[in-house]
């Protein structure tokens, strides 16, 4: 019998249908790679029992010929989402112990559907970075490794844990959050499929928010079809979201394989940038291409305002964040310093031992750039320039349907190379960030590999809502590249 | 417009985070590289634009004033409390705050 862990999310989940493999045999298969994949410090909590038990009962539901539609299938959590008495960290200290009592809409619609619960996976503390390597649980190591080379490599961030784990085949699935680029850019690291969706189309409720006009949950995929499979069961409207949309979520499996004869692809001049490796601007004409052949009509276009997209973010996010995170105090959940004299040194020091540098440091910003005297000069001015932003895809998507651009400015880079300049690590987002501020779709496909064996990605963005014509062309770019690579498995 | 080190102490607190002494000054350099980087965004003309909170354009929904079931519903303390770092009867225990 085949390796199940081979099989991709949709192979599986016609596999348990067909009464072809059990969902415990696949729930051991992938319990039996995480166990042997320490080395790639995807999870910080594996629960075993709890996916025994849940696919023991997706095997009762099956054989009945029973079942949602996800019945069986393995999957990993970021551990973003709250996880009714499984610990939740947010890769965070602050959060020592927390066992919330309740389930995130994501995950409950999950489990609704037959998901089966792995366990969480690792991610930078409280999703603010973008190598995975402000986590409180050590970094994500990525699968992949340049040829010749046994360096340690980012699997991106904030959902690296997502990423490597799903690229690693350490579970068929796994859901992840994007606030500046997070699911798009470890997914292009990692050559996986990312999609993070509009704004509004799924719910934030029982994610532990970072930013809050800016956070979406989205899934991390093997492949375009995987993706379009976990977003139908992911989204939905959630009356306890009060920005999640109420619009009926379509089926994007169905939407895989339609004709793109006519759909106009917009081309950006302005994505690019300095020191950006020759091959992602070959790469990405190949995806012009490639799209062109599929009968797409190429239009290029301006979107001038692109640079100031990560400045605007940089004041927007930690505002948002020092208000979100002033709830870590100690009190209610989470670690509490031993130390204090009194209620206030009892907020400072607990915030103090738990919070990372990073976090730290995007507190201290928001806090300032929302402090009288400076809220006018800092955030009103970001929160216009932000609607400049918006107007200017508003403009853009009058012309075209969809916008190529390649999900990052690099490949992989190694642990450690960007950590000592805040704004080098920033950079990172440079060409993601733009569709958290406007609240549009975007998606990474893996579409090559650069000349150190390294995967890269292209990005598609579509108007709001238009997660159908999103994946239909993450298709086409899927069967056009008809990349297949795989890392070298070093870890196992 | 960069910030320095009696700015750096004055955030920290509203921030309700202990940063020692010898923390400020490298603070202080950290979060003005951020914010000279963000300067760029005095370069954009925001004349008559509006300000931007959300990019979701519907009017907040209004809840019935009933009593929800499940997790956002009332009549559990003991589930409020369970994670609390210190808690007696489901109440929540912290320094005296009052005299």
């Amino acid at each position: 019998m085949t390796d199940l862990t081979d099989l991709s999310l949709a192979q599986l989940r016609d596999a348990l249908k067909a009464k072809d493999a059990s969902s415990l045999d696949a729930t051991e298969a992938y319990l039996s790679r995480i166990e042997k994949a320490g080395d790639l410090n995807a999870f910080i909590t594996v629960a075993a029992d709890k996916a025994r038990a849940m696919a023991k009962a997706s095997d009762e539901k099956l054989a009945k010929g029973k079942g949602g539609p996800l019945e069986g299938v393995p999957l990993g959590v970021k551990d973003l989402f709250c996880t009714e008495d499984v610990l939740t960290t947010a890769g965070s200290h602050i959060l020592d112990g927390f066992e919330p009592k309740y389930e995130s809409t994501v995950t409950r619609n999950l489990w609704r559907d037959g998901g089966v619960c792995l366990g969480k996976l690792n991610l930078d503390e409280f999703a603010m970075g973008s190598s995975n390597e402000t986590s409180f649980y050590g970094p994500v190591v990525n699968p992949w490794r340049a040829t010749g080379s046994d360096a340690k490599l980012t699997p991106g961030g904030s959902s690296g844990g997502s990423s490597a784990s799903v690229a690693a085949r350490l579970c068929a699935g796994a859901t992840a959050t994007d606030t500046g680029g997070s699911i798009r850019q470890p997914a292009a690291f990692t050559a996986t499929v990312g999609v993070k969706p509009t704004y509004g189309r799924v719910s934030r409720w029982g994610v532990v928010a970072f930013a809050s006009s800016l956070d979406q949950a989205g899934p991390v995929a093997r492949d375009v079809r995987d993706a379009a499979i976990m977003l139908k069961s992911m989204a939905g409207h959630d009356p306890k979201d009060s920005t999640s949309v109420n619009v009926a979520v379509p089926d994007y499996e169905a939407a895989l394989g339609a004709s793109l004869k006519g759909l106009k692809i917009g081309v950006p001049k302005e994505y690019r940038v300095d020191g950006m490796p020759a091959e992602i601007e070959t790469l990405w004409r190949s995806g012009v291409d490639w799209m062109k052949d599929a009968g797409c009509e190429i239009v290029d276009i301006s979107l001038p305002m692109t640079k100031y997209a990560l400045p605007v973010y940089y004041i927007v996010a930690p505002a948002e964040a020092s208000s979100n995170l002033a709830r870590y105090d100690g009190v209610k959940y989470g670690h509490r310093a031993e130390e204090y004299d009194d209620i206030l040194s009892m907020y400072e020091n607990t915030r103090a031992e738990g919070f990372g540098d990073e976090v730290k440091r995007r507190i201290l910003i928001g806090t300032y750039v929302l402090s009288a005297g400076y809220y006018d000069a800092y955030y009103l001015r970001a929160q216009k320039v932000r609607k400049r932003i918006f107007d200017e895809f508003v403009s853009a998507f009058e012309k075209v349907d969809l916008i190529l651009t390649p999900s990052a400015p690099s490949a992989a880079f190694e642990l450690g190379a960007k950590t000592a300049d805040p704004v080098q690590m920033y950079l990172n987002d440079v060409f993601t960030v733009t569709a958290n501020l406007a609240g549009l779709p975007g998606a990474s496909v893996p579409a090559g590999l650069d000349k150190d064996g390294l995967p890269l990605g292209l990005q598609l963005l579509a108007k709001p809502f238009a997660e159908e014509t999103l994946f239909k062309g993450m298709y086409a770019l899927e069967q056009a590249a008809g990349f297949d690579a795989t890392p070298d498995e070093w870890w196992a | 417009m960069s910030i320095d080190k009696d700015t750096v102490r004055k955030v920290a607190h509203l921030a309700r985070i202990a940063e020692p002494e010898q923390r400020l000054e490298p603070l202080a350099a950290e979060l003005s590289g951020i914010l000279d980087w963000i300067e760029q965004l005095n370069e954009v003309d925001i004349d008559g634009v509006e300000a931007m909170a959300s990019t979701v354009d519907v009017t907040l929904p209004m809840r019935d004033d009933a009593l929800q079931d499940g997790p956002t519903g009332g009549g559990q303390p003991e589930n409020v409390t369970a994670n609390a770092p210190k808690s007696e009867d489901n109440f929540f225990v912290v320094p005296k705050v009052v005299e």
